[in-house]
């Protein structure tokens, strides 16, 4: 009996996934708007005024982003888990590293991916130059990533949780503060006109540190979850 | 030593041993932390600029320091656990976790104490009490998510896994910690940085250290009996020991 | 050739030993032993709450066990779990179909998991299922009947060797129930294994069925 090749599951994930964000597009525009109030609250908070604005606007942009991609993660396995199709991916004698490495990278193109398209709209709002919106992008395309695959490991521990979101969040948040760390700083650096190269780098060195062993710890997690 | 590796893993020996060596731990760990702090509070001499407040280092660097350690113990008892599994691991792992804890609670407490007298805030975000902070979190998290599972078993092995993912994470987020302060700050010692190395204000410093180990050692074994009791209460062996002792 | 085949029934295809496996508080299941062979079907009978799912569970690799031995055509379950699972269909109590994709849909990728699969030889078992009418519908619109069907036609598309089914005739008629009865009839036929926890005995009076009472 043939078995389907790995490119073929990984297409078979992504076609599956993007299939049923189409028919349920709110859930995929539920975190953006998400991310825009947050923004919004800051100069209610603070000052109206986008001199003061914007010296904290890297760091505002990135709470933000942070926060909205823990709110999306709700959508990443629950659904899966509830209706037993989580269970069959478990039992179909398929790598489940695999498998859960395509289905985050499609949910980090529904959910990650449209943050980043969006974040120079948000920035401007804080009072951020276009000078900085490169960077800004850049930093968001590979911390996105970080945030979605350490995001992963901690969906998948606690999917199986009653009412785990805010567990979900106090299990991810410190792990992530490394990637808020150097995304926030380029940024700020970049707003100031100097060289960004050493924190974008160690961004991507920690999505690929993230991406490479990041899917066997969601394996683990994912099996330990699906048990009862 | 391998058989004998074999032997601890089982709870009955496990049980024997801890209920063994606890008491050593503790006196001992009683007598070097009492030598140590005679050292420390009487014998050193007042630091130069700091005076008298620097004394609280004594505690507070042991803290810090098992802070980590106790967290890397865990990590690799829970690993135990989950990969040989051997349930003893798990055992030793939720052991540790409150006790670590507490010891990051006491790191940052004595470090804010500290911080009150010599710089005039009680809380400053130097990258000791960043990561310390963070460190809390760790542990914070790890006893939440054992909670939430009724199973036994199945908290021993998510919380298993969250204890390897986060003793990877914790060098990457020590490094990062340092490199946001390190854009700030103009001084180039940490504020809470190790004394000068005079040799009267070191040793109790180390003595203090080791006797802070051999404490957990002690709260260790208390801790891991308990944890065998608990998991161990309907088992034909317990109830022999209970019906002889 | 003869004493080949034979020997080749004598060996168990699934050999289960001395599983016991604790809830909580409960020790579940104590030491629970039993063996299969091709062609065999093994019905697990108790009270509710016995322990029967987590039996099924323990077997199929998703829950671990306590202590004994699950062996799979001589190796051990956690030595070879990717071959075994390859040979294996598990039918839960809940039909594992999202709500939002088709019933063909759902069948397509939960299949073209495991290997290619072309949409002539999906119709073809909504049709012999009697359920050609619901291959288009979203999995939500369709009775539990219809969903206990479609799920059931997934584990007929796998060409597994080992069925584990929990409570498969859940919400079937008794057409359903016939119909079912007849694919377990063929899949034991042809050399299939099958496991199943259920109230009521199918295919009763049938040689190699067998039962298995938990207390």
């Amino acid at each position: 009996m043939q078995s389907s090749g790995l490119g073929a599951l990984v297409r078979l994930v992504v076609a599956r996934d993007l299939r049923l964000a189409v028919r349920h597009w709110d859930q995929v525009m539920q975190p953006l708007i998400f991310f825009a109030i947050i923004t919004t609250l800051f100069p209610l908070a603070i000052s109206p005024a986008l001199d003061e604005l914007r010296r904290i606007a890297p760091g505002v942009v990135w709470v933000a982003a942070m926060l909205a991609s823990l709110l999306a993660l709700e959508s990443l396995f629950r659904p899966d888990v509830e209706d037993g199709t989580m269970e069959q991916w478990v039992l179909s004698g398929q790598p489940l590293s695999l498998l859960l490495l395509a289905k985050v990278v499609t949910h980090w193109l529904l959910t990650g991916l449209p943050l980043v398209l969006m974040s120079p709209l948000v920035g401007t709002a804080l009072g951020m130059p276009e000078s900085a919106w490169p960077v800004l992008m850049a930093t968001l395309a590979l911390g996105t990533g970080s945030l979605s695959m350490l995001g992963g490991v901690g969906a998948a521990l606690t999917v199986s949780v009653r009412r785990g979101s805010v567990l979900l969040a106090l299990l991810v948040l410190p792990l992530e503060m490394p990637v808020l760390i150097f995304g926030a700083r380029a940024v700020d650096l970049a707003m100031h006109g100097e060289a960004v190269a050493g924190p974008l780098n160690l961004l991507a060195a920690l999505l690929l540190f993230f991406v490479s062993l990041g899917p066997f710890a969601m394996a683990a997690a994912m099996r330990v979850s699906v048990e009862s | 030593m391998w058989l004998w590796f074999h032997k601890l893993s089982s709870p009955p020996y496990a049980y024997r041993l801890a209920t063994l060596l606890r008491p050593w731990f503790f006196w001992v760990a009683m007598a070097l932390m009492l030598f140590a702090a005679y050292g420390g509070l009487v014998l050193a001499p007042p630091d130069y600029q700091q005076k008298d407040a620097f004394r609280i280092i004594y505690v507070h660097a042991p803290a810090a320091i098992m802070s980590l350690q106790v967290y890397v113990v865990m990590a690799i008892s829970a690993a135990v656990g989950i990969i040989w599994r051997i349930k003893l691991g798990h055992a030793v792992a939720a052991a540790c976790a409150p006790v670590g804890a507490a010891f990051t609670v006491v790191a940052l407490a004595t470090g804010s104490i500290y911080g009150k007298p010599m710089w005039g805030t009680w809380w400053e975000w130097d990258p000791r009490i960043t990561s310390e902070l963070i460190q809390l979190f760790l542990y914070l998290g790890y006893m939440a998510l054992r909670a939430s599972f009724d199973d036994t078993q199945r908290a021993d092995r998510a919380s298993a896994i969250l204890a390897i993912v986060g003793v990877v994470n914790v060098p990457i987020v020590k490094y990062s910690v340092v490199w946001w302060n390190s854009l700030h700050q103009a001084p180039t010692i940490s504020k809470l940085g190790k004394p000068a190395i005079a040799l009267s204000m070191a040793w109790p410093l180390y003595t203090m250290v080791l006797g802070f180990m051999l404490y957990f050692a002690a709260v260790l074994c208390d801790r891991v009996r308990s944890e065998i009791l608990r998991r161990e209460r309907n088992a034909t062996w317990l109830l022999e020991t209970v019906k002889t002792s | 050739m003869h004493a080949q085949a034979e020997t080749a029934a004598a060996e168990p295809q699934l050999d289960v030993r001395a599983v016991h496996l604790w809830r909580g508080e409960r020790h579940l299941l104590r030491g629970t032993s039993f063996v299969l062979q091709r062609g065999e079907l093994l019905q697990v009978v108790g009270p509710n709450g016995v322990g029967k799912t987590s039996l099924l569970r323990c077997v199929a690799g998703l829950l671990p066990t306590e202590s004994g031995e699950v062996i799979w055509r001589g190796r051990q379950l956690h030595e070879c779990r990717d071959e075994y699972h390859q040979e294996l269909a598990y039918l839960a109590h809940i039909n594992g179909l999202k709500p939002d994709l088709t019933a063909l849909e759902n069948l397509q990728y939960s299949v073209a998991l495991r290997r290619p699969v072309m949409q002539q030889e999906l119709r073809a078992t909504f049709s012999r299922l009697r359920i050609d009418q619901c291959a288009d519908l979203p999995a939500r619109a369709l009775s539990a009947g219809q969903k206990r069907r479609v799920a059931i036609g997934r584990i007929l598309l796998t060409r597994a060797s080992l069925w584990i089914l929990d409570e498969p005739i859940t919400n079937l008629d008794s057409a359903g129930i016939a119909l079912f009865e007849e694919c377990m009839a063929e899949h034991l036929r042809t050399g299939g294994l099958i496991l199943t926890a259920a109230h009521q005995l199918l295919l009763q009076g049938r040689p190699g069925v067998r039962t298995l009472e938990l207390r």
